[in-house]
């Protein structure tokens, strides 16, 4: 949807503000998780995987998304390859 | 066969539970089957006035939870449709004058004599609500594509869900073409991705639904009304027909409604 708007150069619809504004709400109430609680999860899972992996702690892509009734915390986390 | 329990609720008040109840329970009965619609709103009672049915109430729920009258005697008979009743609730009481339990065995009593038991909900989550599912073996969840109704609409959801009612269905209310093309309401789809239930129903945004409403003669009805036919068409899925959504009169309608999602 960001991407859509900055291609258009438009104001976002008022639908689609309620559609995002609602998607956000609704996962803090189905879950509980607000946004300083993700940040928190970032910081430990960023923690724990150093110890064990290099990882790209910048390309770290922690999200939210909704999946029928469910929804499912999704983690990317990039490794640094190893160099010679 | 025993007859289906089915709770009309929405957790948001004025969204049309009691406009859902009326024109299904009609348009059910236009189907030919024997129907009863319960007031499940103790204090608040406004199905009768919907229907129409204001003057002819001698006896109500609480009356028969407290032993004053046999259920068949609190049953008032529609004035338009054959095999439609209704079961007031009290006006001059609360929510706390029925119990859950009670309900469900009100519900339980009501089964053998009618093929479907609807239940208008009070609005909220407190105790009317949790009575007004305790008999349900199915919930329909109305909801208008606003965001309050919606947010709403997903609290009871969640709520149904932990109490282990359901099957879940949507109706989808008051939804208004010329918004909905302008970019400026809730598309059909957008509201069925956020609350991830099955949808049953659409209903257009009306004048008509406050002039029948007036006029205490549900708009159901009169099935020749696109409004009217809509009601009709949640009656037909409710017992098990496949009506597709595009049936209303105006195909162009539904799949601008659909199709508005898809452009972005």
């Amino acid at each position: 949807m960001d991407f859509l708007r900055r291609l258009l150069g438009r104001e976002p619809s008022s639908r689609e503000v309620a559609k995002e504004r609602l998607q956000f709400v609704l996962i803090y109430d189905r879950t509980g998780l607000s946004p300083g609680v993700l940040d928190t999860l970032r910081e430990e899972i960023v923690a724990v995987l150093s110890r064990h992996i290099d990882i790209d702690r910048d390309g770290i892509d922690l999200s939210v998304t909704q999946e029928g009734r469910q929804t499912k915390l999704i983690a990317n986390i990039p490794l640094r390859s190893r160099r010679p | 066969m025993p007859g289906t329990v089915i709770t009309v609720t929405s957790g948001k008040g004025g969204v049309g539970k009691t406009t859902v109840t009326a024109n299904v329970g009609a348009a059910l009965a236009m189907l030919g089957h024997s129907v009863v619609v319960i007031d499940a709103d103790i204090g608040l009672r406004n199905l009768d006035l919907v229907m129409g049915l204001e003057n002819r109430i001698v006896y109500d729920i609480v009356d028969v939870v407290e032993g004053r009258c046999r259920l068949r005697q609190a049953l008032v008979r529609d004035k338009h449709v054959a095999e439609l009743h209704l079961l007031p609730a009290a006006q001059t009481r609360d929510k706390t004058a029925v119990s859950p339990r009670q309900m469900a065995e009100v519900c339980d009593a009501l089964r053998p004599h009618f093929d479907y038991i609807l239940v208008d909900s009070p609005a909220g989550i407190e105790q009317g609500f949790q009575n007004a599912i305790a008999g349900a073996d199915r919930v329909i969840v109305v909801t208008t594509p606003e965001v309050s109704a919606v947010h709403d609409a997903d609290r009871i959801i969640g709520l149904l869900e932990a109490a282990e009612r359901g099957p879940i269905h949507l109706v989808l209310n008051r939804i208004k073409l010329d918004m909905v093309r302008r970019g400026d309401m809730l598309t059909v789809d957008d509201v069925l991705h956020i609350l991830a239930v099955e949808l049953i129903g659409i209903i257009p945004e009306d004048e008509q639904i406050i002039v029948t409403t007036n006029r205490g003669t549900p708009i159901a009805l009169n099935p020749n009304s696109a409004t009217g036919r809509a009601f009709h068409d949640i009656a037909r899925r409710v017992r098990g027909e496949h009506v597709p959504m595009t049936s209303l009169r105006d195909r162009g309608f539904l799949e601008r409604l659909f199709g508005f999602m898809r452009s972005s």
